[in-house]
C-alpha cells in the first residue's frame, strides 16, 4: 500500500456507479467498469478463475503458445488423398473423419448423416444411401472428428480415405494440416446432400481434377499462404464468409503454375472453370492454413489460449492448447442472421462445422472490419463490423501483425482468444457462418453471425484450473 | 389484483440502481408492490414468498415483478422498461463502435495500465473473486461490499500480505487515499494525520474532526469489520499502520476499532509502540488505560481521538480525554428536563452510523442508561422485534434487518425519518438522538424530510402537553457536497439541539435521562 502513496492513484470502479462519479469529482482518475457477473453467475467458477488471473505458469505458457502460433509460416505444399495424409485413413480402415467434436450417428444433424452415407457409397462400402445408412448406424464405419487427424472440414466436414485433401505445412514447426476441397454452392455434400449428381462431381474432384491440381500445387512458385491471406484481408475477405479475393490470388498462382506443366488442356481448363465459378474454393485452405497456426500453439500445459473451436450441428465444442484432447462441449448458439428467400429460422440445423478454425486463428468474425462487402449480408454495418474486431481483441492474447486490417489503422487481426478473457468479461467469440438446412442435401439457407456459447468456457477453465496443480509455481511466486 | 413480471435475459445491473428504478415503479398509482431485482436464487425465493410468482430465470436476468391494478401493473412495466433501457442506452456502446464497455477488471488494466487501486462494491457473491483478480494484477483493494465468506478475505490478505499490497475490507465503508475520498467519505483537508478504521463511520467521525479542528489527514485507511476478528488476525490494521509508519507525510497515527480479541491487540499495539511516530488507539468500549502504553494514548470516544492527535501533534499534548458538558449546557438540558411531561423517560436513538448507535450506547451505559438495541453493546438488550422500541432503544438504522432490499439510510433517509416520527409520538420518549451524515456516497438532501417529521412532532407533542427533546449530531465538513453549515441551521431553526460530536451528542442525551430520573425520584 505505502507505495500507492508516492504514486498518483488510478482507480478502478467495480460496483456502484456513484463511487465512480465521486471519485472523478473530487478530482480523482476513475475508469468505471460495466460489470457483469464472470463465469455467468458461477459464484464458484468467477473465484476459481480470479485464481487464474495473471498466474505466472498461465502467463508464461501463453507466451509460449502465442508465440509459436505468430510464427507459424503455413504453406501450401501439396493436394493427396486422405488415405496418403492421415495414418488413420490409411490401408483398410473404414474411418470417415466429420466437423466439431465426437458424437455418435444417431445423435448426429441431418446434414452430417447424410454427408457421411454419401461418403461410404463414394467410397464403395455401400451401393446405395440406404445400406450405407443402415451401414453407419451399425457400426461398421468408425466416426471420428477432422480434429483428432489434423485435418479441419466446413459444415458436415466430411473427409473419406479416396478424397484428396490440401496439404499445408507450418514450415516453422514442421506440422501439417488438411483440408478437403471446396464442392462449390447448391447440392454439395458438405450440406449433407448425397444424389448421384453430387457423388459423380466427387469423383471428379478425386480424379481428373485431383491430378490437375497436385500437379499445379506441386509445381506453385510460391507456397507461402500468409503474405496471400494478409493482402485478401487489405482486399474485402474475411476468410471465412468471403473468400473472393483469395481464390482469385491462388487462381493466379495456379494459372502460372499451370502453364509451365503439358498437362490435358480439356482437364486444365475444366478444373479452372470449376475454380473460377467458385468464390468460396480458398475457404478450405484458409482453414488448413488456420488449422496449422493454431496446431503450432496447441500442447502447451498451463496455457490457455484456444486452440479450437468446432461445431457438429449439435454442440459446440473448444479445446485450450494446455489441456491437451480435452473438448469442453455446448450445444450451440442460436445463428443471427439474413435467410434466402422461403427459409427461416425453423429450417435451420445448429450451428455446423470446423470453419470456425478461421476465428480461431484471427480470421471471419474476428477480421470482420476487413470486410464490410459482407457486413449486410450478417446483420449489419461497417461500424458494426470495426465494433466487432475491436470487441476481439478485449479477449485475445494479442494482435497479429501479420494479418492488418485497415479500418483499424492497419491493427493486426484479434488472435489468440484467452479463456480467462472470455469467463471474467462474458465478451463471446463471433463466428461468422453459414446456415444449413437441417434437412440433408438441401444446402445452404442463409449466413449470419453466431457466438461460442460461454459453458464451453466455463468448463474449459475449470479444468485449466484442475491442470495446473502439476505445474510448478516459478520461484519467488505466490498463489 | 394481478401479479405480472417481465424478464431481461443478460442484463445486469448494480443494487443502487436497480432500486432507484423499483422506488420509481413502485410510485406508479395502483402497485401494491414491486421489485426490480437480479434473478439471482434468492431473489426468486424471496419473491415466490412475497407472492410475486414464480419464474423460469437465470440468475444474469434482471426480474421485473409488480402486484396491484391490471392497469397498474401493465403501466408499471412499462415505467420499468423505459428506465431500465435509457440507462442501457447511457452506457451502450457507440454508433461508431470506437469504443467497446469494459467489463472486467482485466479488460479495464488493459486500457490503462497504470490502474493501481481497485474499488469494489459488487454483491458480496461475487466481490472476492474480483478483488483477488485486482491483487494478482497488482493493484490495492478496497472491498466495500459484505457477505464475502471469512475463509476468501483470509485468502485475499494472505496473498495481498505476500505482495505487500492492501485489502482494505470486506465490509469497508470510508477510506481517503491520497486525498481521494472511497466509498461513503468525507471531504478532508490533507494533512500531517494517518488513520487506519475498523468502523467507517468511526473514521469519518475521526476524520471530519481532525478536519474541524483545523489540522489534515494524510490517509485514512479502512480495514472492514471483520478484520481483528481472530480467524483474519488484524493483517489489514498491521499493514495499515505499518505503511503509515513509513510513510513521510504521516507525522501521528489513529487506530480506530472496536475491542479485538486479546491476541490481535496484543499485535497492534506492539506495533503501535515500535512505531517512532506517536499513536492514538481508540477501541470502543474498551478501557482506555488498557490501552495506553509507551507512544501510545489510549481514547475513550471517537471525538476525542481526534483531539488527543491534534493535541500530540501541537505541543506533544494528547488532550484530557473527557466529554464535559458546559455550565450554561448543563443548565439548559436540566430546564429542557424540567419541562417535560411525567412519563417523558427514556432516550430513542435512530441512527444511520453503526458506529454512532454503538457509541451512543457506551455513553449511556456509562451513565447507568442501559436499554435495548438491534445492534446492542454489553450490557444492553437485543431488541425482539425491532419495529418496537422498548425503554431506552438506540437503533442502528443501517443494520441488515433494516437494509434488506432498500438503500442504506445514508442513501435514502426515508426509513430514518419515519422511525423518528414514531418515537417522537411515543409518550415515554424523552430524548430523539440521531445523525446526520454527509460526504461523498451520502445523499445530497439528508434532512428536509427529517425537518418535516420533526416540526409536526413537535407540534404533536405540544398539543398532548409534551415536550421532545431532539438531540442531532452533523457528521461532515465545510467542503462535503452536502452545505453543513445550512443543515446545522435548518436543525438548529427545527429546535434540535446539535452537538459537536456524536460523543457529545450522547452525553447531553443522558445528562438528559438523568435530570429525567432525578425528577421521578
Amino acid at each position: 500500500m505505502k507505495s500507492l502513496f508516492e504514486r498518483d492513484m488510478s482507480v478502478i470502479n467495480v460496483g456502484l456507479q456513484s463511487f465512480a462519479d465521486n471519485v472523478a469529482a473530487a478530482g480523482g482518475t476513475v475508469t468505471n467498469l460495466a460489470w457483469v457477473p464472470p463465469a455467468g453467475a458461477d459464484a464458484a467458477l468467477g473465484w476459481t478463475l480470479a485464481g487464474l488471473v495473471g498466474d505466472p505458469r498461465i502467463e508464461a505458457a501463453n507466451r509460449i503458445a502465442y508465440d509459436r502460433y505468430l510464427a507459424a509460416q503455413p504453406r501450401l505444399i501439396d493436394l493427396i488423398l486422405a488415405r496418403e495424409a492421415m495414418p488413420g485413413l490409411s490401408g483398410d480402415n473404414r474411418r470417415i473423419l466429420h466437423s466439431g467434436p465426437p458424437i455418435a450417428w444417431a445423435d448426429m444433424c441431418g446434414p452430417q448423416q447424410g454427408a457421411i452415407a454419401g461418403a461410404i457409397v463414394y467410397e464403395g462400402w455401400a451401393d446405395t444411401i440406404p445400406a450405407a445408412e443402415a451401414m453407419a448406424a451399425a457400426g461398421e464405419v468408425t466416426l471420428e472428428p477432422c480434429h483428432h487427424h489434423g485435418a479441419v472440414g466446413p459444415m458436415a466436414g466430411i473427409i473419406s480415405p479416396s478424397m484428396p485433401v490440401w496439404v499445408v505445412e507450418n514450415a516453422e514447426a514442421g506440422n501439417r494440416a488438411f483440408c478437403n476441397l471446396n464442392e462449390g454452392l447448391g447440392k454439395v455434400l458438405r450440406f449433407g446432400a448425397n444424389s448421384p449428381e453430387v457423388l459423380d462431381r466427387l469423383t471428379w474432384l478425386g480424379t481428373e481434377f485431383f491430378g490437375v491440381m497436385q500437379a499445379a500445387v506441386r509445381g506453385l512458385e510460391d507456397k507461402n499462404l500468409k503474405p496471400m491471406m494478409a493482402q485478401a484481408l487489405h482486399m474485402g475477405d474475411e476468410l471465412h464468409n468471403r473468400n473472393a479475393a483469395a481464390s482469385a490470388l491462388l487462381f493466379k498462382r495456379l494459372v502460372l503454375s499451370l502453364g509451365k506443366l503439358d498437362l490435358d488442356s480439356d482437364a486444365v481448363n475444366r478444373a479452372l472453370t470449376f475454380i473460377a465459378g467458385n468464390d468460396h474454393f480458398f475457404l478450405n485452405i484458409s482453414m488448413a492454413a488456420s488449422k496449422s497456426m493454431s496446431d503450432a500453439a496447441h500442447g502447451v500445459p498451463g496455457s490457455s489460449m484456444v486452440t479450437v473451436m468446432a461445431r457438429n450441428g449439435v454442440n459446440f465444442g473448444i479445446r485450450l492448447s494446455g489441456t491437451g484432447e480435452q473438448w469442453f462441449q455446448a450445444p450451440a448458439n442460436p445463428v443471427d442472421g439474413l435467410y434466402f428467400p422461403g427459409y427461416s429460422v425453423a429450417d435451420a440445423a445448429a450451428d455446423l462445422g470446423d470453419s470456425a478454425i478461421t476465428e480461431t486463428n484471427g480470421l471471419g468474425g474476428f477480421a470482420m472490419a476487413a470486410s464490410p462487402a459482407i457486413v449486410q449480408f450478417v446483420g449489419g454495418t461497417p461500424a458494426d463490423a470495426t465494433a466487432n474486431s475491436r470487441r476481439m481483441l478485449t479477449i485475445t492474447l494479442g494482435a497479429n501483425p501479420a494479418f492488418t486490417l485497415p479500418p483499424l489503422n492497419f491493427g493486426g487481426t484479434p488472435a489468440g482468444v484467452d479463456a480467462r478473457l472470455v469467463v471474467d468479461s462474458g465478451v463471446l467469440p463471433i463466428i461468422n457462418t453459414g446456415i444449413a438446412h437441417r434437412k440433408a442435401g438441401v444446402g445452404q439457407i442463409g449466413a449470419g453471425i453466431t457466438t461460442a456459447p460461454m459453458e464451453c468456457f466455463n468448463d474449459a477453465i475449470a479444468a485449466l484450473a484442475v491442470s495446473l496443480d502439476a505445474i510448478p509455481m516459478p520461484e519467488g511466486a505466490t498463489t | 389484483m394481478t401479479v405480472n413480471f417481465r424478464a431481461y435475459p443478460n442484463l445486469y445491473k448494480d443494487s443502487v440502481s436497480l432500486m432507484t428504478v423499483s422506488a420509481q415503479v413502485m410510485a406508479v398509482p395502483g402497485i401494491e408492490a414491486a421489485s426490480v431485482v437480479m434473478a439471482s436464487a434468492t431473489n426468486v425465493e424471496n419473491l415466490a414468498a412475497a407472492g410475486l410468482g414464480t419464474f423460469d430465470v437465470k440468475p444474469n436476468d434482471l426480474l421485473v415483478a409488480v402486484s396491484g391494478t391490471e392497469e397498474a401493473c401493465d403501466a408499471a412495466l412499462a415505467k420499468a422498461d423505459e428506465l431500465l433501457k435509457a440507462s442501457a442506452r447511457d452506457g451502450g456502446s457507440s454508433e461508431t463502435g470506437a469504443t467497446q464497455p469494459v467489463t472486467s477488471l482485466q479488460m479495464a488494466v488493459a486500457k490503462d495500465p497504470a490502474a493501481n487501486f481497485a474499488l469494489i462494491s459488487v454483491p458480496g457473491d461475487y466481490a472476492a473473486a474480483e478483488a483477488m483478480k485486482a491483487l494478482h494484477l497488482g493493484m490495492d483493494v478496497m472491498v466495500f461490499s459484505d457477505n464475502v465468506p471469512v475463509a476468501s478475505e483470509l485468502a485475499l490478505k494472505h496473498y495481498a500480505d505476500a505482495q505487500g499490497l492492501m485489502v482494505m475490507g470486506p465490509d469497508c465503508g470510508t477510506a481517503i487515499v491520497n486525498g481521494i475520498p472511497l466509498g461513503f467519505a468525507n471531504v478532508v483537508r490533507r494533512g500531517p494525520i494517518g488513520v487506519v478504521g475498523a468502523s467507517g463511520t468511526g473514521t469519518q467521525e475521526v476524520t471530519v474532526r481532525i478536519h474541524q479542528l483545523g489540522s489534515g489527514v494524510s490517509q485514512a485507511l479502512g480495514t472492514g469489520g471483520h478484520d481483528l476478528s481472530e480467524a483474519i488476525g488484524g493483517i489489514s490494521m498491521l499493514h495499515g499502520l505499518k505503511a503509515l509508519d513509513e510513510d513521510p507525510m504521516t507525522e501521528v497515527i489513529v487506530l480506530i476499532s472496536k475491542p479485538p480479541a486479546a491476541e490481535i491487540a496484543a499485535k497492534v499495539l506492539g506495533l503501535a509502540e515500535a512505531s517512532a511516530k506517536p499513536v492514538v488507539a481508540i477501541f470502543l468500549g474498551a478501557d482506555p488505560a488498557t490501552i495506553t502504553r509507551n507512544g501510545v494514548h489510549g481514547a475513550a470516544y471517537l471525538a476525542q481521538a481526534a483531539d488527543m492527535a491534534v493535541g500530540l501533534l501541537k505541543g506533544g499534548k494528547s488532550g484530557t480525554g473527557t466529554i464535559t458538558i458546559k455550565p450554561e449546557q448543563r443548565r439548559k438540558l436540566e430546564d429542557i428536563a424540567r419541562g417535560m411531561a411525567a412519563g417523558q423517560t427514556f432516550v430513542r436513538g435512530v441512527f444511520c452510523g453503526g458506529t454512532f448507535c454503538f457509541e451512543a450506547q457506551l455513553i449511556h451505559a456509562a451513565a447507568g442508561h442501559t436499554g435495548h438495541s438491534n445492534a446492542p453493546t454489553e450490557g444492553n438488550g437485543k431488541l425482539a422485534d425491532i419495529r418496537k422500541s422498548i425503554g431506552n432503544t438506540i437503533l442502528d438504522m443501517g443494520d441488515d434487518e433494516f437494509t434488506q432490499g432498500r438503500p442504506h439510510p445514508m442513501i435514502d433517509p426515508s426509513l430514518r425519518d419515519a422511525r423518528v416520527r414514531d418515537e417522537a409520538a411515543d409518550p415515554s420518549t424523552a430524548v430523539v438522538l440521531f445523525d446526520v451524515v454527509l460526504g461523498y456516497g451520502a445523499t445530497l438532501d439528508p434532512i428536509s424530510g427529517l425537518i418535516g417529521v420533526i416540526g409536526n412532532a413537535a407540534s404533536k407533542a405540544k398539543a398532548q402537553g409534551r415536550k421532545v427533546a431532539f438531540i442531532g449530531h452533523v457528521c461532515g465538513t465545510d467542503q462535503d457536497p452536502q452545505n453543513r453549515a445550512a443543515i446545522i441551521q435548518s436543525l438548529q431553526s427545527a429546535g434540535v439541539m446539535v452537538a459537536s460530536s456524536n460523543a457529545e451528542a450522547a452525553v447531553w442525551s443522558a445528562a438528559i435521562l438523568s435530570a429525567r430520573q432525578g425528577a421521578a425520584a
